[in-house]
């Protein structure tokens, strides 16, 4: 009998990365299907968009790294890569934004750090914040009204021609200038919180509809993969308590600053928080330094959204703290079975 | 409770009783059932034993029989060699057949001396002398009988009880008895406690009379209902005030000593400490049954339960197996079916190692053959990235950072996974069993240390030398200045005889003058009498060969001392030079003389 003489442990818990990728790849799919129902056909486009143009990028480079290609497209992070960065685009991005993005995600986020598991920071995040700053106006005018799939018969149409035509977002009333945080924060200096509430983006007595479900629903989704061990939930948490602790602290007064509800629920606050803000390798690994690690976004969407000039944080937010994430490692190594941490060096 | 610090809570099990919960630690399938069914069944005789001389952490015991030799069962056949070893038994009567290096159980495939017995099917033991009661006993008696019985750990480790059982008495309070077995498949001792739960305690009384503990914990997992009530029928009288059997929810890895001493007390500990530093002793239920059997029945360590179990196995089951049976033999009469298993695993799933064949004894650490069928453990896939995900974390019972180990293990970088605690890791696979990139995580901690140990020695070896290199030198400048002391002794001394002379020769004549003019002339140029006197020409070619040839060869010496002894350089590359001077000196004289001639 030719016997195999391997390693201790001979049996694995059936967790493999490609489970891990698709549970929260399904996590995102109700916030995804109201996205969808709220604004419209163009989240789905974008989506495919995106998704393909990562699954192509990523066998090309991973060709050129030669590594396997299927085993690597099969793991699922690069398709979960383009999902959330499409999740992030404004509905009627043009294509070419969506595919520019894509690849600086796939092709210098991630491999040219290394491929998975080696890249600093969080890919999707670094496609959103480059096309941030590289086109600003596609990325800020873009987006959609609540009621762009509801209503309107011909969306597919619109979000077709706006994503891969030359259709002027500003002809078309379906179209809105900016996301509600956007509206609020720039509309509260010159208006009373009663009359901003009052324009057709926080129309319905909602403080932000469309995007409250959107929220919830990725709060739904976080919340299971909590449960399913996907993630813990100590970078939530820590992110979430901080951000709301910053608003009441600063916006207890809806007349002059964002308040606290529009700051959870209406950006991308939650998706950030539970998707974004958990990927587990440009982020802070032991349970004490997430905490501190989802503290730091936290802080920083407040003080960015507030102070700064972007209209949601939740990137650069992440981006920061992936570059501090190796220094709260170092200092919040959790104290080891019968250790004097009174001896540890270094501290 | 919260996920980043220890428990540290204490909480209730069904039945009120106090457990600390394990801040990782994992709960595989338990297939335990399976080797359950049936009692524990004595293995039958076989034709051959081959008893393996370092069956224990330790020295290797010292054969004490010829080839050729009859012995008869239970006889001394290797005394142990030092204070941490094990002596080794007869485990049958027969014949010494041979003394020889044979294939063990071990991870790397080990050869060792072991001595083979032919079986002669009598199993004839040899005189024994059983004890009723241990208070007519000297405890040095009773720790000499539990020395000469080769009684060691059955838990895993095979530490020989006898040296834990020597360690200072005076501040251990508390007996924890191991009946956790936590391991999935194994149930060697949850049989054990079911049917000879008397033994085990018996064998507490043992350990208990050394001691005098407050308290003796009997722990065990809450998935061996039917050995915890065995366990707590059998509790005899005069130990029903301090024994408690404690229970607690199955998770792996609860066995492990240092897991559970956490469990049962809420207390660590130290890190590279031991459980006596905070007053307490540990033994296996499998070591205090053989203790029992050591020092009531004068029965050495001959026998041992080991599970076969796996989907490959006709009759999985508890078999009471002599110490030296050919695993080959056991499979046999367990029904393996060779053609269905991969793998034959001595050991758990999660912590046992593959075996190259079953050729191979049975030892006194064999506590399961495991034999699975490809479909019941399948193989762990191909390796993929670290995705930094965690699982390992929360899985670490040791609250460890395994994925940041297993970085600095991949970039050699020791300092930091030392630093990291490392040597705290008592290598469980909780952390590779829950890994979703399938990474072999414990192998990596394995090699790492391997790693550290080795360069740690050689440390130590290079400072050895450096030390022996230092005390070389001192030597050689002490003898040097004894040397030069006696030569100045001496140089005083002919001085002191001249001035006598002198002074002698002052008195003879009363020309001072005259006397201090012979002198001189006695010793023409003082200043340069330590030169050597002038040679001819042929004395210093001769000189001259034989200093070059000193040179070559001390050369060469110092070629070998770079690449072999690197403390020698400094000694050699002294003599060279001067063995140059010399020659450019001898040179200079013959140049001289030859300019005379």
């Amino acid at each position: 009998m030719a016997l195999l003489t391997i390693t201790s442990p001979h049996t694995v818990s059936n967790t493999s990365v490609q489970k891990i990728m698709l549970t929260v790849w399904a996590a995102t799919l109700p916030g995804f299907l109201a996205l969808v129902v709220f604004f419209g056909w163009g989240y789905l486009i974008n989506a495919i968009l995106a998704v393909t143009t990562a699954l192509v990028a990523e066998a090309v480079i991973v060709r050129l790294r030669r590594r396997p290609v299927w085993t690597c497209l099969s793991d699922g992070s690069a398709m979960l890569t383009a999902w959330l960065l499409a999740l992030a685009l404004p509905p009627f991005a043009p294509w070419w934004v969506t595919v520019v993005g894509v690849l600086a995600a796939i092709v210098f986020a991630k491999h040219l750090y290394g491929g998975l598991g080696h890249n600093p920071f969080n890919p999707a995040m670094v496609g959103y914040a480059l096309l941030l700053i590289s086109f600003p106006l596609e990325m800020t005018t873009r987006w959609a009204t609540p009621d762009a799939l509801l209503l309107d018969g011909h969306s597919f149409y619109i979000a077709w021609t706006a994503v891969f035509g030359d259709l002027n977002p500003l002809q078309i009333d379906a179209f809105t200038m900016a996301t509600p945080l956007d509206t609020y924060k720039y509309d509260i200096a010159a208006l009373t919180q009663a009359e901003v509430l009052q324009q057709g983006i926080f129309a319905k007595g909602y403080r932000a509809y469309g995007w409250e479900w959107v929220s919830l629903l990725y709060l739904i989704g976080g919340v299971v993969l909590i449960f399913r061990k996907v993630i813990t939930w100590h970078t939530p948490v820590a992110l979430l308590l901080t951000l709301s602790v910053m608003a009441l602290l600063f916006s207890w007064d809806g007349d002059t600053r964002v308040p606290l509800s529009l700051h959870l629920l209406g950006g991308a606050t939650m998706l950030g928080a539970f998707f974004i803000a958990t990927d587990p390798v440009s982020s802070a690994t032991s349970n004490r330094g997430k905490l501190v690690y989802g503290a730091g976004i936290g802080l920083l969407i407040y003080v960015i959204r507030t102070w700064g000039n972007y209209p949601d944080a939740v990137a650069f937010a992440v981006l920061l703290m992936n570059f501090a994430a190796p220094l709260i490692d170092y200092y919040t190594r959790p104290r080891a079975y019968g250790e004097n941490t009174n001896q540890r060096e270094g501290l | 409770m919260w996920g980043f610090t220890r428990a540290g809570k204490p909480r209730k099990n069904g039945e009120g009783q106090t457990y600390w919960t394990l801040p990782g630690s994992v709960h595989p399938p338990e297939n335990k059932t399976q080797s359950l069914v049936n009692a524990i069944q004595a293995m039958p005789l076989v034709r051959e034993y081959v008893v393996p001389l370092n069956q224990h952490i330790g020295a290797f015991a010292l054969p004490c029989v010829d080839v050729g030799q009859h012995v008869l069962k239970g006889e001394l056949i290797a005394e142990a060699a030092g204070f941490i070893s094990a002596p080794a038994h007869a485990p049958t009567s027969g014949e010494v057949i041979a003394i020889e290096e044979r294939q063990v159980p071990h991870a790397s495939g080990l050869t060792t001396s072991c001595i083979i017995i032919r079986a002669d099917g009598k199993d004839q033991w040899r005189p024994r002398e059983p004890w009723d009661d241990l208070q007519s006993h000297r405890v040095a008696d009773i720790l000499a009988r539990v020395q000469r019985s080769g009684v060691t750990g059955l838990g895993g480790a095979s530490f020989p009880t006898a040296v834990k059982l020597s360690s200072d008495r005076d501040h251990i309070d508390t007996l924890i008895v191991n009946g956790t077995e936590c391991e999935p498949y194994i149930t060697a001792d949850h049989s054990l406690m079911r049917e000879r739960a008397a033994a085990v305690y018996a064998g507490i009384n043992v350990v208990d009379h050394l001691y005098h503990f407050n308290r003796i914990l009997v722990a065990i997992e809450d998935n061996k209902p039917d050995a915890i009530v065995a366990m707590r029928q059998a509790i005899p009288d005069h130990l029903k005030e301090r024994v408690e059997v404690r229970t607690f929810p199955t998770r792996y890895p609860s066995g492990g000593e240092k897991q559970l001493i956490y469990i049962l007390t809420g207390r660590e500990v130290p890190s590279g400490g031991l459980p006596l530093d905070i007053g307490m002793l540990c033994h296996n239920v499998g070591t205090l049954a053989a203790l029992s059997d050591a020092v009531f029945h004068d029965e050495p360590l001959l026998r041992r339960i080991t599970t076969v179990t796996g989907e490959a196995v006709a009759r999985p089951g508890n078999y009471d197996t002599l110490i030296g049976t050919p695993m080959r033999e056991l499979c046999r009469v367990a029904g393996v079916n060779t053609d269905k298993a991969d793998r034959v695993i001595m050991g758990g799933p999660m912590m046992g190692f593959a075996l190259p064949h079953t050729d191979l004894p049975v030892v006194k650490a064999t506590n399961c053959l495991l034999i699975p069928t490809g479909t019941e453990l399948p193989l762990p896939g191909v390796a993929q990235p670290c995705i930094r995900c965690g699982l390992c974390e929360q899985a670490c019972p040791a609250s460890l950072l395994p994925q940041q180990l297993m970085w600095f293990a991949q970039a050699k970088e020791l300092d930091k996974a030392e630093d990291h605690r490392l040597f705290d890791c008592i290598e469980c696979g909780a952390c590779a069993y829950v890994c979703p990139s399938n990474i072999p995580l414990v192998q990596y901690y394995r090699a790492a240390k391997g790693q550290i140990r080795q360069e740690q020695a050689e440390h130590k070896q290079a400072e050895r030398a450096r030390v022996r290199f230092e005390a070389r030198q001192a030597r050689l400048d002490r003898e040097a200045a004894e040397k030069e002391a006696k030569r100045q002794e001496r140089a005083a001394a002919a001085a002191r005889a001249n001035a006598a002379k002198l002074a002698a020769a002052a008195s003879d004549s009363t020309d001072v003058s005259d006397a201090v003019e012979r002198a001189k002339s006695k010793h023409p140029d003082k200043p340069t009498a330590a030169t050597p006197p002038a040679l001819t020409t042929e004395q210093l070619t001769a000189k001259l060969s034989n200093l070059t040839g000193r040179v070559a060869k001390a050369e060469s010496k110092l070629a070998e001392a770079r690449a072999d002894a690197p403390e020698q350089v400094k000694a050699l590359e002294t003599t060279v030079n001067k063995l140059q001077e010399q020659i450019k000196k001898v040179q200079a004289d013959l140049a001289r003389a030859e300019e005379q001639n």
